[in-house]
């Protein structure tokens, strides 16, 4: 759906595989910038759960990607795109209580199978796209001035 | 209830209080992260065996009033200065979690 509506504010930010110490980090400076944007509270916590949800899966099960962030005049948007691996089944990773996360990720609290829940669950618009062996890409969109129930 | 009256009237362990002024409004206990995001609210004191670093930025972001590790596990030096940096309130307790929630429960409902 092409949106031409004026940019706010654009943001890219690289997530790296694997790398819990820094994971979190895009999501804090998301957040900040939303604040700083003068975003209502519940703007500002569903973009918050969205991006904390969309960095991990970057961080847990991808080869390294990327999360931008794109404010216009009428919604947020939040892009994950990775480099790969791909997912081949999008229905089945979709379902609550489905995750391949591994043993040591699940120890720390990772692997619940409710990340993707929990960004369709807090976006108005929700997609994903995905290719096996090149990546997968995720958009997230909240429509400002749109009630949310 | 204040933070620091609770904090105080059950003994816990200060590690960072970042804001001790706090209204709480509730608690949440859970070890899982999404299921934090999903669930607590803002202002919930949140109890967890989880303390690594990716805790902080879960409280951070669901705005809880502090988060309550059971148990006396305490984190590492690192988690406890990410929470400084990034104003998260974060305390310490002796008894297990059960125990912990169930204290803070007969505070928060009277």
């Amino acid at each position: 759906m092409p949106s031409r509506t004026p940019l706010v504010l654009r943001r890219i930010y690289p997530v790296a595989p694997r790398d819990l110490e820094q994971a979190g980090t895009v999501s804090t400076e998301v957040r900040r910038e939303l604040l700083a944007l003068g975003m209502s509270p519940d703007v500002v916590r569903r973009a918050s759960v969205i991006c904390f949800e969309g960095e991990m899966n970057i961080v847990l099960y991808s080869q390294g990607g990327r999360v931008i962030l794109l404010v216009k005049e009428d919604r947020v948007e939040l892009l994950f795109s990775d480099d790969g691996p791909g997912i081949a089944d999008i229905e089945l990773v979709s379902q609550p209580g489905y995750s391949t996360a591994p043993d040591w990720a699940r120890e720390l609290g990772f692997g619940a199978g409710l990340g993707i829940n929990n960004m369709e669950q807090n976006s108005d618009l929700f997609e994903i796209r995905s290719r096996v062996g090149e990546g997968t890409v995720v958009r997230a969109t909240i429509l400002l001035g749109v009630p949310f129930f | 209830m204040e933070l620091a009256k609770i904090v105080a009237d059950l003994g816990w362990e200060t590690l960072v209080g970042a804001d001790l002024t706090r209204d709480v409004r509730d608690g949440y206990c859970s070890d899982l992260l999404s299921d934090v995001l999903a669930h607590a609210q803002a202002g919930d004191l949140w109890i967890t065996h989880q303390r690594h670093l990716n805790v902080v930025a879960v409280g951070k972001l669901r705005d809880v009033a502090g988060i309550v590790f059971p148990r006396g596990l305490r984190p590492t030096p690192d988690v406890i200065a990410r929470a400084a940096q990034e104003r998260v309130n974060l305390f310490l307790s002796a008894d297990p979690a059960f125990v912990v929630a169930g204290k803070l429960y007969r505070v928060l409902h009277p």
